[in-house]
């Protein structure tokens, strides 16, 4: 499971020889995350991203955890508790408010985690289960904050359970019941905002579960770094404790700050004034949008205006919208090129920053009306984004010439290192 | 290889009875599965309350030609449009070639009553609440509806005509049980 050099557990201590043989957790944390897992040595900063994700959801679940003890999921008074929470109780708004915008750190963190392996290809073999399991989580995060949001029984919550909910009735034949049936009515109403908080409280835990699944299938090949090339001998890596947990430690610091500055000067810069109303189910707001994390998505949904073949606009954007996320699932094979770090892949890269400047403008796009030139730069972004994954990247990845590469992370960091060996890799 | 026949004594036909015990088992225990499953899944649909299925009755006096109320019924909105000469005859004009739900305005109205035109304030689309009955507000390219969500444009008989939206807005059932009182449900 763990590279051959890995530094062995021996606990001294007569207590920590008793746990290692009745429950070895010790072991698993030395072995894990301390001494004993060996890392690549040149990991740069994007690698702290995925510990900054689950800090993020630690910090979720605790918030969660403590609004939850004043919070009322009843239409009747949801709105009321949410206010009572922001008012009356001790430090409410600070919870509050640090669940809010824990929620956009988390997609923060996370889509830059996704990203960072987009550009060095950590996607890979032999990494695709961990890939998989990721994009697991990234789905069962949105689920988690949609419902979430959903709670406080504002205007925003009521029409983005209705817009939302109403993807499903875009299904032929099934899609009204189905739409009924997860509602368990015919609008959004009680039995939905208490099923939302039922399973609001039960997915960050299902979170938790296939996070550990995720890491369990990194630490068998280890992770990627951004030469892309595998560990090969034990001078390519250093321990993880302290090596990392010092790197990740200054990461946690830089995001705590990023976190609290938000949370205090500016708590509802990326929330929505309109769920400050109370749900009102005979007027949708002038302007619905969700939340921000979800709107590249939303303007592939918004691209659809038009009936096509023999499908329907709606059920188009629907399915248009499922796919972009359900592609990531198919990434690991529609890239064949072996070489996985974009450093060396100059054609590839190009076409990562385009997806990346893709991306934006959909989310900007998303933001906006629905109305001219808003729809025609949806749809140009979203052909792009499902022709980046479909046309061009199995064909950049046959038919470019990767560049020379160094023959081990240590030959690739000494390059770096040595300024006389500065053009060490085209060398060699 | 003498332990083989041992071990399958009993056997007929190539089958033992170790397999027929285990499939009988393992279906046993599906059907009992499923029998549990369906409950678990059943109890998200709607519950008695919400299905008892309520009528509202509105008194549509005041509404002047070329106005138009909401209201709701089933906790979801209902447009009550008195429509004046001009968008009947609108609506009439448009050959059902050209709509994408085809229907005519008389089967959107009751005979006789074809200048009541009631729907649900309900977005075929994905559900938003569409402009257009209230003064002022933005009644789409076809002078009907408009659903400011994701741009869908409905005529002057509530039928789609251009946007995302699949189908015209949804006629309840209703009644006229006087001149003045609609009764919905
Ligand atoms: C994956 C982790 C989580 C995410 C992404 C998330 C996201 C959200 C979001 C976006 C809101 C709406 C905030 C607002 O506009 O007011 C919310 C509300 C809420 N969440 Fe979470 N949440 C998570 C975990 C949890 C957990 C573990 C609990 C514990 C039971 C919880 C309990 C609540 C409660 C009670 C509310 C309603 C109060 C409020 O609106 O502030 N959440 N959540
Ligand atoms: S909900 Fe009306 S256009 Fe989408």
């Amino acid at each position: 499971m763990s590279f051959p050099w890995a530094k062995p557990y021996e606990p001294k201590h007569p207590l920590m020889k008793w746990m290692d043989e009745k429950l070895p957790i010790p072991r698993l944390v030395y072995n894990a995350t301390g001494p004993g897992y060996p890392v690549p040595r040149n990991l740069n900063y994007f690698w702290n991203f995925g510990v900054l994700a689950g800090a993020a959801l630690m910090i979720q679940i605790i918030t969660g955890i403590v609004l939850a003890m004043h919070y009322a999921a009843n239409t009747g008074v949801a709105f009321n508790s949410v206010e009572h929470i922001m008012r009356d109780v001790n430090a409410g708004w600070f919870i509050r408010y640090a669940h809010m915008n824990g929620a956009s750190m988390f997609f923060i963190v996370v889509y830059l985690h996704i990203f960072r392996g987009l550009y060095y290809g950590s996607y890979k073999a032999p990494r695709e289960m961990v890939w998989l399991l990721g994009v697991v989580i990234f789905l069962l995060m949105m689920a988690t904050a949609f419902m979430g949001y959903v709670l406080p029984w504002g205007q925003m919550s009521f029409w983005g359970a209705q817009v939302i909910t109403g993807f499903f009735s875009a299904i032929p034949l099934v899609g009204e019941p189905v739409r009924q049936w997860l509602l368990g009515g015919f609008v959004p109403d009680n039995a939905t905002l208490n099923r939302f908080f039922s399973l609001h409280y039960l997915l960050p835990f299902v979170i938790l579960g296939v996070i550990i699944l995720h890491i369990w299938a990194l630490h068998i090949p280890g992770s990627n770094n951004p030469t892309g090339i595998e560990v090969k001998d034990e001078q390519d890596t250093v321990p993880f404790h302290p090596y990392y947990t010092a790197k990740d430690g200054f990461g946690l610091g830089v995001f705590l700050l990023v976190f609290v500055a938000l949370t205090f000067f500016s708590p509802n810069m990326l929330g929505h004034a309109d769920n400050y109303i109370p749900a009102n189910s005979l007027s949708t707001p002038a302007h619905i949008v969700p939340e921000w994390y979800f709107l590249p998505f939303y303007a592939i949904l918004k691209a659809f205006t038009f009936n096509f073949l023999w499908i329907d606009a709606k059920l188009w954007g629907v399915i248009a919208m499922f796919a972009s996320i359900a592609l990531l699932f198919f990434l690991p094979w529609l890239d064949s090129s072996p070489v996985k770090s974009s450093t060396y892949r100059p054609l590839y890269r190009i076409f990562f920053w385009v997806l990346v400047a893709d991306v934006l403008l959909l989310g900007w796009c998303g933001m906006q009306p629905a109305e001219q030139p808003w729809v025609i730069l949806s749809q140009l972004g979203a052909i792009y984004y499902f022709a980046h994954f479909l046309v061009i990247l199995p064909i950049v990845s046959r038919i470019e010439r990767p560049l020379p590469m160094p023959n081990s992370i240590t030959e690739a960091v000494l390059a770096k290192h040595a300024p006389d060996a500065a053009s060490g890799p085209a060398a060699a | 290889m003498a332990s083989e026949s041992e071990l399958n004594a009993g056997i007929e036909d190539g089958v033992r009875r170790r397999d027929f015990i285990n499939i009988a088992a393992v279906s046993f225990a599906g059907v009992g599965a499923v029998a549990v499953v369906l409950p678990l899944v059943n109890q998200m649909n709607p519950s008695a309350d919400v299905l008892a299925l309520s009528t509202t009755e509105i008194d549509i006096s005041a509404i002047q030609p070329g106005q138009a109320i909401k209201t709701s019924w089933r906790k979801q909105p209902v447009f009550v449009r008195n429509l004046v000469e001009k968008e009947i005859a609108e609506a009439k004009a448009v050959p059902l070639s050209d709509l994408r739900d085809p229907q005519t305005i008389d089967e959107r109205t009751k005979p006789g009553k074809e200048n009541w035109l009631i729907t649900l304030g309900v977005c075929t689309h994905l559900g938003c609440v569409p402009l257009g009955a209230a003064e002022g507000e933005n009644k789409g390219d076809f002078g009907g509806y408009f659903c400011p969500c994701h741009g869908s444009h409905y005529d002057t008989a509530a039928r789609i005509r251009k946007g995302p939206a699949p189908t015209n807005l949804v006629v309840p059932p209703y009644e006229f049980t006087s001149d003045t009182v609609v009764t919905i449900g």
